[in-house]
């Protein structure tokens, strides 16, 4: 009788390490990142690093300031949720209320493929699709710009959108739609003014993981930026937080290694704050 | 008034949907119609070599598959018995706010920073090296909020009754779990690690440092303790640093044929369950 019970009491401390094997991770990354980052900045010093519009590391006198990594991966961002956004919610506002199901079922599984596909491709086909079509567009030398990585950021977080909405559009209750019809609104205006309120914190939920999505990829974007530090223009070659640690991290020693570990740091911060977001958005639901 | 508002409404919808199913279909016609052409069997079987100026992916191909069976491996037993914590075992309600709010933080975090920690943890402090080992790590951790939530989802579809019928018969915990819970939520397991070979295949970022550039042919076991591209490294090499788009597009058509089979693996795995769950 003793030895089940012990085996029982084993068997539960096992599953809870398991369980606490994600908190164990995510104080690792943080603990590992802080350790990592902060000597950088330690050392450049705070202001001059976050502000500082210049980054030379390799300079006969290195300068390291981050503002324009920051300010590309911040309006790279923006821009793609203005794109991404309304296409993205009309979209779903169609799949969820006006299509027929075999429509809903054709065009869903469409939109996960496009979730399915590895970054890299996007970059490829962004590449030597995007890439020469901006430049012959616009008349410039290269296409390679912060536009063209806010329109592959925009289709890259489309899936993302789309699910999230369609889920809690699916989700309003039948009887709000149907007391809208019966008070004589039409099928579109029901949509909009009664099931988008209704489904609006699921909105606001995908619209920031949409958000966490364009602010941490790297690859796709590191392809048809330019990657270039300067600061943020529409048509310029430009540098995203993502790209600028991805791009140097083989190479660089030394402090310029050290401040590249501090830029993960600065992105990460970021993403806890959207997280942050995310969190109280997914929360307000549940009590709602 | 009333009219036009929902004349352009309409509009606006068909436009956005038309738009997302002519993004997907050119993505997918685009990469089709520029790799299947260069995809030979000469490619998919040999390794590259300089001497006689050929590309080969074998290797590449190979380090996939090491790279997401043993991601596969150390991720499931991790995820599967985080979620049965959480659903089976926990009490305090605290305790699993804590651990759901740390997994939805983990699957915020963008690969290139699994990509630096696991850079600096298996990397470097463990001393792994740069190596496929180190990768496959990586993205485990990466994927962990993946399998936990699939499973943890398929967990709250088994009855209470089942349990309370098992634990009426004088069965203990652990064996209510083995003998019920488990076998119940095998479907979102599976689901799980489908989503997370995809996630794995698909994967770039994350690698770059972890398990690097090689492109040698190894067996499994050296394999994992060296060096190696997966298929999406390869790609972005071959494409940005040396300008081979042929091989680049090649494997982007077998990337995304990939895709499409773990599209369709998933649908069919839920479509499968469903239906065996209301029959």
């Amino acid at each position: 009788m003793k030895s089940k019970a012990l085996l029982e009491k084993t068997i539960h401390g096992i599953f809870l390490i398991l369980g606490l094997i994600t908190v164990g991770c995510v104080l690792l990354i943080t603990v590992y990142l802080v350790i990592a980052g902060v000597p950088a900045i330690r050392e450049i010093g705070l202001v001059p690093f976050l502000s500082g519009s210049k980054w030379n590391p390799t300079g006969a006198e290195p300068v390291y300031g981050i503002l324009p990594f920051i300010l590309t991966s911040i309006y790279g961002t923006a821009g793609a949720i203005i794109i991404g956004v309304p296409v993205g919610f009309f979209t779903s506002v169609y799949l969820s209320k006006l299509a027929g199901k075999k429509v809903k079922a054709v065009v869903e599984s469409a939109v996960s493929l496009l979730a399915g596909i590895p970054s890299v491709v996007y970059g490829l086909v962004g590449m030597l699709v995007l890439v020469p079509g901006v430049a012959k567009i616009f008349h410039l030398a290269d296409g390679a710009s912060l536009f063209a990585a806010i329109i592959v950021l925009a289709i890259m977080i489309l899936p993302s959108i789309i699910k999230v909405s369609i889920t809690s559009l699916d989700a309003v209750p039948k009887e709000y739609e149907d007391a809208s019809l019966a008070l004589g609104a039409t099928k579109i205006e029901t949509c909009f003014r009664v099931s988008v309120p209704a489904a609006k914190s699921g909105i606001a939920t995908a619209v920031v993981l949409g958000v966490g999505r364009a602010i941490g990829e790297a690859m796709a974007v590191m392809m048809v930026s330019g990657n270039v530090p300067n600061m943020p223009s529409i048509f310029e070659s430009v540098r995203f937080l993502t790209t600028a640690v991805a791009s140097e991290m083989s190479y660089a020693d030394g402090l310029q290694r050290q401040a590249l570990f501090s830029i993960a740091l600065v992105l990460f911060l970021f993403i806890m704050l959207i997280n942050a977001v995310l969190n109280y958005f997914v929360k307000g639901r549940k009590e709602a | 008034m009333r009219r036009t508002y929902g004349i352009v409404m309409k509009t606006l919808m068909f436009f956005c949907t038309a738009l997302t199913c002519a993004l997907v279909l050119f993505i997918i016609a685009y990469v089709f119609l520029k790799g299947i052409p260069n995809v030979s069997w000469e490619l998919l079987t040999t390794s590259p070599s300089y001497l006689s100026q050929k590309i080969g992916i074998l290797p590449d191909i190979l380090n996939t598959l090491y790279i997401v069976l043993a991601a596969i491996l150390v991720v499931l037993p991790l995820g599967v018995g985080a979620a049965i914590y959480l659903t089976e075992y926990a009490k305090n309600k605290k305790l699993v706010a804590i651990i759901e709010y740390a997994a939805e933080t983990l699957s915020g975090i963008p690969s290139i920073i699994y990509g630096l920690v696991g850079m600096l943890i298996f990397v470097q402090f463990l001393s792994f090296g740069t190596s496929l080992a180190a990768g496959a790590l990586t993205l485990a951790v990466m994927n962990l909020p993946t399998v936990m939530r699939t499973t943890q989802e398929s967990l709250k579809t088994i009855p209470q009754s089942y349990r309370e019928g098992a634990f009426g018969l004088g069965a203990g915990k652990w064996r209510v779990v083995h003998t019920v819970v488990l076998p119940g939520c095998v479907d979102g397991i599976i689901t799980g690690c489908i989503l997370s070979v995809g996630r794995i295949m698909g994967e770039s970022a994350a690698l770059l440092f972890t398990a690097g550039f090689a492109h040698t042919l190894n067996g499994v076991i050296e394999g994992l303790s060296s060096s190696g591209a997966t298929l999406t490294v390869a790609l972005y090499v071959y494409a940005k640093e040396q300008g081979e788009f042929e091989v680049a597009f090649a494997i982007a058509a077998i990337l995304m044929i990939l895709t499409l089979i773990i599209n369709l693996l998933a649908s069919f795995v839920e479509k499968y369950y469903k239906k065996r769950r209301s029959a």
